[in-house]
């Protein structure tokens, strides 16, 4: 995540500190990826270094009436926002995936229940999913920050169903797979259970 | 507090013998008022099984099926067909409107078969519609609404009168993705106003707007993810 980036562009609005600039992030993008007030600090002052930022000469006072340094991005810092947000976001280098590199694991891996695997992740995804929808069923925007954490969820909701679509489709494709004799499974799947077993007799 | 719908031991079986299929097996499950359960798997796996045996419109080869506490096995074909019409609702993917009908008119007619008369039946129809936000489609016929405004005529329809039991098949399935999650976000809000639903969908985002999350697979149901924990325990937002 560039917070470099992320810091200038909010400071595209005005002049601001430390402090307040993590709750502004936040305030956009809930508490999904945490910034502690250190490197909000760090960064504001290699931006300093790097002629992005500069410190506003009069040190002003801050909401708990402490003073802070107010930083004001600068000509260049602010042509660096703009090429950041005409640049696309880098996605030609795959980030590391677990559960990706953990299902190629268990089709290779001898004695491993991928069904079993692909089950317990869409269930645990799907609780994550709820929730998302569940903050989100509470958000009911009425100004543009509020707008911008209502975007921050969608995006955590898609790439959460997203996930559960490739497990779908993992599951549909590893069975017909087993059924070409490609893969074994683990364990039947399809094999009843004794308390299935007992209903179904009764019901013949 | 008794729940609205109960399957326990719920099995249906097509067919004898060797050619058997077993189109469900063994599915329990209890809906309580304020609930609603989405219940996911691949075609085949007895979604819409489930769904016509918990509206009565099929029998259970084995197992129960209680709607308000009343077992549906036990019931003559008249007390059945009235409790289906008194106490549940249906909402299907294709929004199942009767064209010849305005709004207001498509969700009175349950009532009038109800035996409710036309005037207070109207009456309910209009209240119904209003309580959803869509009283401007009281006067509109189905070819002049667009399909989220229809399907959410369907569900001021599935929920008008005493019914508490709203059962769907794909609701989303002809909507597009905004439209879908308002039709979502009305029915939550019916079933947070004390009702109870069970909605069949093969998407995740929109199973993700139920309490409980079930999984169908070959008839059974193979896992579930538990009432949820509440969301701010995820983000640690004091919203």
């Amino acid at each position: 995540m560039s917070i470099r980036h992320s810091l200038l562009a909010l400071l595209e609005e005005g002049p601001r500190y430390g402090y307040q600039l993590r709750s502004e992030f936040e305030a956009r993008t809930g508490a999904t990826w945490p910034l502690n007030v250190g490197q909000v600090y760090t960064t504001l002052g290699r931006l300093e270094r790097d002629g992005m930022v500069e410190p506003v000469r009069e040190a002003g006072v801050g909401a708990d009436g402490d003073r802070q340094v107010f930083y004001r991005a600068t000509d260049e810092g602010r042509a660096e926002v703009a090429r950041w947000f005409e640049r696309p976001v880098e996605r030609s280098t795959p980030q590391r995936d677990e559960l990706a590199i953990k299902l190629a694991l268990a089709v290779t891996v001898p004695g491993v229940d991928v069904a079993r695997v692909i089950q317990a992740q869409r269930t645990a995804t799907l609780r994550v999913l709820q929730e998302y929808t569940r903050l989100k069923s509470q958000t009911h925007p009425t100004d543009a920050k509020e707008l911008a954490w209502m975007l921050v969820l969608d995006s955590l909701i898609f790439t959460a169903e997203g996930e559960v679509r490739w497990l779908d489709h993992s599951e549909a494709r590893l069975s017909r797979a087993a059924g070409d004799g490609m893969f074994t499974r683990a364990v039947d799947t399809s094999e009843t259970t004794p308390a299935v077993a007992e209903v179904e007799r009764a019901s013949r | 507090m008794t729940p609205i719908l109960e399957l326990r031991d719920l099995a249906r079986t097509h067919g004898h013998g060797v050619t058997a299929v077993h189109a469900l097996r063994g599915v329990n499950l209890s809906i309580e008022p304020g609930e609603l359960v989405a219940v996911m798997g691949p075609s085949g796996s007895g979604k819409s099984t489930l769904l016509t045996l918990a509206g009565g419109l099929d029998t259970p080869t084995s197992g129960d099926v209680l709607v308000e506490g009343e077992t549906l096995a036990g019931l003559s074909r008249r007390r059945l067909a009235a409790l289906r019409r008194r106490a549940i609702g249906y909402v299907f993917q294709d929004f199942n409107l009767i064209p010849a009908l305005t709004g207001a008119e498509n969700v009175a007619l349950p009532r009038e078969l109800d035996g409710v008369k036309a005037r207070p039946a109207r009456q309910e129809a209009l209240r119904a519609l209003e309580e959803l936000e869509i009283g401007d489609l009281a006067d509109r016929f189905p070819d002049d609404m667009s399909g989220g405004q229809q399907q959410r005529v369907a569900i001021a329809r599935a929920l008008v009168g005493e019914r508490r039991l709203v059962l769907c098949d794909e609701p989303t399935g002809a909507l597009d993705s905004e439209t879908g999650e308002a039709v979502l976000r009305l029915l939550r809000g019916r079933v947070d106003a004390g009702a109870a639903g069970v909605l069949v969908t093969h998407e995740a985002r929109h199973a993700a707007w139920a309490d409980r999350v079930i999984f169908l697979r070959d008839g059974r149901m193979t896992d579930e993810t538990g009432r949820a924990a509440p969301a701010e325990a995820l983000l640690g937002v004091a919203r």
